[in-house]
């Protein structure tokens, strides 16, 4: 098809200036590229650590927590990679880095690393958490660089709204505050698990010996609850902000549209989930288990609903 | 009870227990269990999976082709599908009985909290407990002798400066603060309701119509210029503003420049230029629509919702006529004249037309015809659109297949006017019928059909514009609770409710506090209290507890 294009004459004279530059989103691909790197040392830093740090040998767990530091640059030193990559796929793009799929995972990915740094320095319960986080933040960006990876393009019409900046910004935010939170839920369903706690087969011993290197139940829940209110608080911006924008790009604010349906149903699982919070016989693992099902939901909603389900928000920007 | 609950929490969890005997016993126990935690909590979730089917199947509301395609393709299982209303999820009965008994739920379990709350905001906070040590934050301190005298006087100012309520007794302070939160859950909870009823009654007074026009129609706000209308239960037709609108010219700028490789041709602007008159004896007034940029007018709005090729056809029973020049061109009477709107099928504009022409003669006929913006060829041989605007007169095309027999017009059943049913008719050019598809360029030369049926000419291109035209009374109220609920929200889970107590007992001065939900500030406050006091810790929680 492009030899075809290639052939089209010069009567294609530009009144609409797009601005797209190929080579800086090449750029900004390599510094993604160098991120993942670095995230996959940090990453393997990170379970080398919990390794050392659960070890039975009181001297290799002394060790642990310089090994600990060096991870925790490492994380950094991506982290400045990463949203370097970021930022050159916006300039790039000349607009905001968001609009395809792709781009979605880099900035929400980026956003889920900057929510655990700032968190990192205040709410010391959460340090621990970083072998989830890099993991995750590792398997998006391998996704996305190597399904969902687009050229830069410009914006189609019904994108061009400052409701973009708005309504995606926000929803990426509570995608990364929900995104730690399920963490902890995981980290606190695990030390919960009566299998962990009681089975002698090979490995457990040592899961056990890694998970109490975790905070207790009681502060796991407390932490997935605060990162969840948060998230929650954040999500119901973003169904309102989307609600207000399809007002005006496709004609009535609500429809349900797949996307809105999910966008529904995951605002309701969340509710659940505070309501199970105050409900005698369902605060803590069932809580827990619904704070799990709620980011699988946005995982699903995400992924499987943006490729096949079929909507108004085709906006994946693959074929 | 879990460990992040203070013991006083307020749960409005009913004891289910069994019922008593009789009707006004059974009544009661139904309404208990609607309105407890965990009926609302399973509500919830059971909306939640409710709504899944919602985007599996396609939705009349959203994707009617969707529905009829799916009928076309599995008729058995789509009649199953249908009649347990999977193709209407979110205004089916079982959809709706869960969303009411939830909003029934919501109703029963707010108006009590009300109750509680406007009951406790208007009187003391309860007196403090006699023993303070199990409290989730405790701290036991000494005062200097001066300090422990004033300790509760002092402890009382303390604590109202920070905005408590506070009561005093003999020995001890008892403090609240947070009424907000209660305030907010309970905002948050009557702003639900508020946005259904919105919602409700915004919907039973809509409407909401789709009109295509070409460039240069105009259309008139009465039902009959509609090509599709659906109105809300209490729609009334006078209320229709009488307004009416001219599409003028509709442009689109594509990225016209081939060096953005895999962008070139997408679209960046479409601009919609309309001139409106607000009744039929005021002036015209000019103004653009673009996508995201609908047209405000009183009592509506006017969204562009897509748009596409019109190219401007003219067929006639009599052959072409050549002129000494060498041009064809056709002559009249006309069996069909005018712009035909194509639906766009890629991103090129590659684009599906169908003319029908029951006036013809001898026979009927009807074309399925497409239209090239920038005609190239694919490896197969095959056409395609390689640009969507056309670059020059030249390279946009058009080709008619031609379909010959009963067009089947006059049997009264309401026909598509997208689509051509070729079942039963002749196809005698295109496809596999050998004989080449008729070729058409803008403005060229005119063409004649096959089997000596006619004259055809392309004589110009138009573009169109789908428009939806809508109101609803009833989304700035929508939007308002929403707004409110978002504020609840905000208030019920960010604003710490907490009682505070200080007491002075022989072993020293205690200080104890208690949140609501949970709190991650309360130990820190606790030990703020005591140094604002003066106190000198002895023990904290953690060593009470041991
Ligand atoms: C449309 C349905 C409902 C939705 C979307 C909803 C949503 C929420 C949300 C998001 C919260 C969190 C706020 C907080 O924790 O303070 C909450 C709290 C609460 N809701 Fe609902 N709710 C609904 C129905 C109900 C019903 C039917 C009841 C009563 C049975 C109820 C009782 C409560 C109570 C008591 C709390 C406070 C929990 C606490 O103390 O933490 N809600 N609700």
């Amino acid at each position: 098809m492009h030899n075809l294009l290639s052939a089209l004459p010069n009567v294609l004279r530009s009144q609409e200036t797009v601005s797209l530059n190929d080579d800086l989103s090449q750029v900004s691909l390599y510094f993604i590229y160098a991120a993942m790197a670095v995230y996959t040392v940090s990453f393997l830093a990170y379970v080398w650590h919990l390794s050392q740090a659960s070890s039975t040998v009181k001297k290799v767990r002394k060790g642990a927590s310089r090994i600990e530091r060096w991870a925790f640059s490492l994380l950094i030193a991506s982290a400045v990679m990463h949203g370097t990559g970021v930022i050159l796929r916006g300039v790039a793009a000349s607009r905001v880095p968001w609009a395809n799929m792709y781009e979605f995972s880099i900035t929400g990915t980026f956003l889920v690393v900057a929510i655990y740094l700032v968190s990192w320095f205040f709410v010391r319960d959460i340090r621990i958490l970083a072998v989830f986080v890099t993991g995750f933040v590792l398997l998006v960006l391998g996704i996305a660089t190597t399904v969902f990876y687009v050229q830069v393009k410009s914006l189609m019409p019904a994108l061009q709204s400052y409701w973009l900046v708005i309504h995606v910004t926000v929803a990426i935010l509570a995608t990364g505050f929900f995104n730690i939170a399920s963490a902890a839920s995981i980290a606190y369903l695990m030390k919960g698990s009566k299998v962990v706690e009681t089975s002698k087969l090979p490995g457990f011993a040592l899961t056990r010996r890694i998970l109490a290197l975790f905070p207790d139940m009681n502060k796991l829940e407390k932490l997935a609850y605060r990162f969840n209110i948060i998230g929650f608080i954040l999500w119901t911006f973003t169904l309102i902000a989307g609600a207000i924008w399809a007002e005006r790009a496709w004609h009535r604010y609500w429809g349900w549209d797949t996307k809105e349906v999910w966008t529904f149903i995951i605002w309701t699982i969340y509710a659940g989930y505070l309501h199970a919070n105050a409900t005698r016989g369902w605060s803590g693992k069932r809580s827990a288990w619904l704070a799990v099902i709620g980011f699988c939901a946005i995982i699903f909603n995400f992924t499987i609903v943006n490729l096949f389900f079929k909507g108004l928000h085709v906006y994946s920007g693959l074929k | 009870m879990d460990s992040s609950r203070p013991s006083d929490h307020v749960s409005n969890e009913a004891n289910v227990v069994s019922p008593e005997i009789g009707v006004v016993g059974w009544l009661r126990w139904i309404w208990r269990s609607l309105t407890s935690m965990r009926t609302a909590l399973i509500l919830l979730l059971l909306l939640a999976a409710a709504a899944i089917p919602g985007s599996v199947y396609p939705q009349r509301s959203a994707d009617p082709n969707g529905v009829t395609s799916y009928f076309q393709q599995n008729p058995e299982l789509a009649k199953f599908l249908d009649s347990i209303q999977l193709f209407d999820v979110y205004s089916s009965v079982w959809f709706s009985a869960i969303y009411i008994l939830l909003f029934v739920s919501l109703i029963g379990c707010v108006v009590p909290r009300a109750v509680v709350h406007a009951k406790a905001m208007a009187s003391n906070p309860p007196a403090t407990p006699r023993v303070l040590r199990r409290m989730p934050a405790y701290l036991l301190g000494k005062a200097k002798k001066a300090a422990r005298e004033s300790i509760v006087a002092d402890a009382a100012a303390l604590l109202k400066s920070q905005r408590y309520r506070v009561i005093v007794d003999a020995d001890s302070v008892s403090a609240e603060r947070g009424y907000l939160r209660e305030t907010g859950n309970l905002l948050f909870h009557v702003s639900l309701i508020g946005v259904l009823v919105a919602v409700g009654f915004g919907g039973a007074f809509s409407y909401s119509g789709q009109r295509l026009l070409v460039e240069g129609d105009t259309f008139v706000n009465n039902l009959a210029g509609y090509d599709s209308f659906s109105p809300g239960a209490f729609f009334n037709e006078n209320n229709l503003p009488p307004f009416s609108m001219t599409l003028d010219k509709f442009e689109i700028a594509f990225d016209n420049n081939t060096a953005h490789k895999g962008n070139t041709g997408t679209p960046i602007d479409f601009r919609a230029t309309v001139s409106t008159k607000q009744t039929p004896s005021s002036a015209p007034v000019t103004s653009v629509i673009r996508v995201n940029e609908p047209l405000e007018l009183p009592g509506t709005k006017v969204y562009l919702t897509g748009n596409g090729y019109a190219p401007v056809l003219a067929f006639s029973d009599k052959p072409c006529k050549a002129l000494p020049s060498g041009v064809r061109v056709i002559q009249g009477p006309f069996s069909y004249q005018g712009a035909v709107p194509y639906l766009p099928q890629d991103s090129n504009y590659t684009s599906l037309g169908v003319i029908k022409l029951p006036d013809a003669k001898p026979n009927q006929y009807g074309v399925l015809s497409f239209f090239y913006p920038t005609a190239g060829q694919l490896p197969t041989g095959a056409l395609t659109s390689i640009y969507p605007a056309a670059i020059s007169p030249q390279s946009s095309l058009l080709t008619l297949n031609v379909y010959e027999g009963n067009l089947g017009l006059d049997s009264g059943i309401p026909s598509n006017v997208f689509s051509l049913a070729t079942h039963g008719l002749k196809q005698l050019s295109g496809g596999k019928t050998g004989v080449p598809a008729v070729k058409l360029y803008v403005k060229g030369n005119a063409e004649n059909l096959p089997n000596n049926m006619g004259c055809v000419a392309f004589t110009d291109l138009k573009r169109f514009a789908s428009l939806d035209i809508d109101y609803n009374p009833g989304q700035g109220w929508v939007l308002l609770f929403a707004l409110l609920a978002l504020g609840g929200l905000i208030l019920s889970l960010l604003v710490p409710r907490r009682r505070v107590w200080v007491k002075r007992t022989e072993d020293g001065v205690e200080v104890a506090a208690l949140a609501r939900g949970d709190d991650p500030a309360l130990e820190r406050i606790v030990k703020e209290i005591a140094e604002e006091l003066g106190l000198k810790a002895t023990s904290s929680k953690k060593e009470a507890d041991a």
